[in-house]
């Protein structure tokens, strides 16, 4: 009985609370920030940190407008309008870092974007959930190694000294082939290491797609003499298409980001030539040169580009599967 | 199920079940390489005999390894930086998260448009590099915490999770005459661990795995992260001069090949000891945000 009334108590408190509340919302906005002071101390922290390294970084980025100069800051430098995205624009250059951006960006689609996909299906497919949960414990593992050990895993792969591969065709009487040291191969170890790394783990969103399937479908599809391959077309494809359309999407409005450390860490001036994309450039010519403005304004490019992509295949989407991000 | 499967359905059954292994297997290759080689003979590894199993087992490229001065100091950088750099990440996420949870709090809806406006437009590396270096920030540990310090996405993530918590609770709290930062302390982080577990390995693995940050604001060979340690070793060929001068004052034939080996499964361990532990967080923190990367 006691704790009755004391629950009654708490419960009368609550709606008291509430209504204080409700008033609370009348009041003026200094009041209620005084009042909820905790609230807005622990935001401090946080909204200086987005200040600092989010919006600063996005001011700081008229510098591709000017000619900056260090010791001046850009409150200082000299403006120099579009100088710079002329300049690179015009570059012998650009078109090669433009090209290799976008061949490395296709293959990431063509090929790492499905191969997730494909990996989901078939070990939904699987009913022996032992053997299941054994196969994701497996090809989860390589996400969580960094593209540094990656590098040395492939390293220890390919190498024409002591590598395992070469060390087999050669044995099959073959000619070792360098494959880190070639421009001829780079993209395609540069892709299937990004396979080998993430195909695993990209599964997981696929993996959630199709559990959220409803079985009273596959039931259905049973009852109207469905096989298991129609199932799969009629069922399986159109339940996992939501999730499909909005990675694809955030994968096209990312066609300029080709993942910067994939590819500086199997980069070497062999490979320059076919590998070299626009965000190692901007390292290299801004970073290790120190050329800040027109660094700086390769990056706004690029970041133009990936926004009117993203624009662009939304509305694309939108009007062909329904699907869109917003 | 008691379904009779057709012969094409068994031949897709095994089929699977073989290509499946076929991929586990693929996956699996270039690790158990690196561990087979790591413990085996230099001369094993110059005449390309290792496969996937040591060949003439010995714990010497270990032992060159551990006496590695740069590799310790590699280690307790990383170390340094996953410990406290998760810590602030956490703090700060829980902070931001926590108030914006409140369907109560004014100018909630316009501290969330600042926050989401960041995901949608990043600056360039630049004008970042040039916040990090006039705060003074380059070659220090905090370089590699302080601009990382919170993860929009991952405070999307905490904040949709504390708001299932039920409102009743904290009135409750504040009845009892509890403040703000204990309710946090004492009810928000006991109810929301499955998150808070989850962002706190998201944000741990970030920090050891991470390279661009390094590469980008660490130049000072002694503040290297066990990433680029790992890398400067293999890419540059910079097998340790203090590994190299021990080893040639004990006599012993150096191969530079069996030293990285033996690094890249020291560096590896430690990840592969927690994976199992973690994997079942891991997912579910992975499908928590519905859509991830």
């Amino acid at each position: 009985m006691e704790i009755q009334a004391d629950r009654a108590k708490v419960l009368e408190g609550m709606k008291l609370q509430g209504s204080k509340q409700k008033t609370v919302l009348k009041e003026s906005m200094w009041r209620y920030m005084i009042k909820n002071w905790p609230l807005y101390i622990m935001l401090v922290p946080v909204f200086m940190y987005f200040i600092v390294f989010k919006y600063l970084p996005l001011v700081g980025s008229v510098i591709a407008f000017q000619d900056y100069n260090i010791f001046r800051g850009f409150l200082d430098s000299e403006w120099v309008g579009l100088q710079w995205f002329e300049q690179f624009l015009t570059r012998p250059q650009f078109f090669r870092l433009f090209k290799n951006t976008l061949i490395i960006s296709l293959y990431q689609i063509v090929l790492a974007f499905p191969a997730p996909i494909i990996l989901a299906v078939l070990m939904n497919e699987v009913r022996k959930s032992a053997f299941k949960r054994t196969v994701q414990t497996i090809v989860y593992l390589p996400h969580f190694l960094s593209w540094a050990l990656v590098y040395g895993l492939a390293y220890m792969m390919l190498s024409t000294q002591t590598g395992l591969v070469n060390g087999v065709i050669e044995r099959l009487g073959g000619e070792a082939i360098p494959f880190l040291q070639s421009a001829e191969y780079f993209r395609t170890v540069v892709i299937a290491s990004g396979i080998w790394k993430e195909m695993g783990w990209s599964t997981i969103i696929f993996l959630a797609a199709l559990s959220g399937i409803s079985p009273s479908l596959y039931e259905a599809a049973k009852i109207d003499g469905a096989n298991r391959w129609k199932q799969f077309l009629h069922v399986t494809i159109p339940g996992m298409l939501p999730a499909i359309v909005i990675l694809l999407l955030l994968k096209i409005g990312s066609v300029m980001d080709v993942g910067f450390e994939q590819i500086y860490i199997f980069l070497n001036p062999i490979s320059y030539e076919v590998g070299e994309v626009l965000d190692t450039y901007a390292y290299r010519i801004g970073i290790q040169n120190g050329q800040f403005s027109a660094t700086t304004a390769i990056g706004l490019f690029k970041s133009v580009i990936g926004f009117v992509l993203l624009v662009g295949a939304n509305k694309l989407s939108k009007k062909v599967t329904g699907e869109g991000l917003f | 199920m008691n379904i009779r499967l057709t012969s094409g359905e068994r031949a897709f059954d095994i089929l699977n079940i073989l290509l499946l292994t076929l991929i586990s297997v693929i996956a699996m290759v270039p690790i158990m390489h690196v561990v087979a080689g790591s413990f085996s003979s230099p001369q094993a590894i110059i005449h390309n005999r290792v496969s996937l199993w040591p060949v003439e087992p010995t714990l010497e490229n270990f032992r060159i390894v551990v006496q590695t001065d740069y590799f310790w100091k590699a280690c307790w950088m990383t170390v340094k930086v996953v410990a406290i750099g998760t810590v602030i990440n956490m703090v700060l996420t829980v902070f931001g998260s926590y108030p914006l949870s409140k369907m109560h709090l004014r100018g909630r809806r316009l501290i969330l448009l600042f926050i989401v406006f960041t995901m949608v437009f990043q600056a360039p590396l630049i004008p970042i590099y040039l916040v990090v270096k006039n705060l003074g920030l380059l070659n220090s540990m905090w370089s590699l915490i302080i601009p990382s310090a919170i993860s929009a996405f991952n405070m999307m993530l905490c904040l949709t999770f504390f708001r299932s918590v039920p409102e009743e609770l904290f009135d409750a709290a504040k009845v009892d005459g509890m403040g703000e930062f204990r309710i946090v302390w004492q009810i928000v982080i006991p109810l929301s661990k499955p998150i808070l577990v989850t962002l706190l390995l998201f944000y741990a693995v970030g920090h050891w795995n991470n390279y661009m940050a390094p590469l980008l604001y660490i130049t000072d060979k002694n503040l290297q992260t066990l990433q680029m340690y790992i890398y400067s070793l293999i890419a540059m060929g910079n097998s340790n001069d203090m590994a190299v001068a021990a080893a040639s004052e004990a006599g012993i034939k150096l191969l530079p090949e069996a030293l990285e080996m033996a690094t890249i499964v020291l560096a590896t361990t430690p990840i592969v000891i927690l994976y199992p532990f973690l994997q079942k967080h891991f997912i579910k923190g992975a499908t928590l945000g519905s859509v991830k990367e």
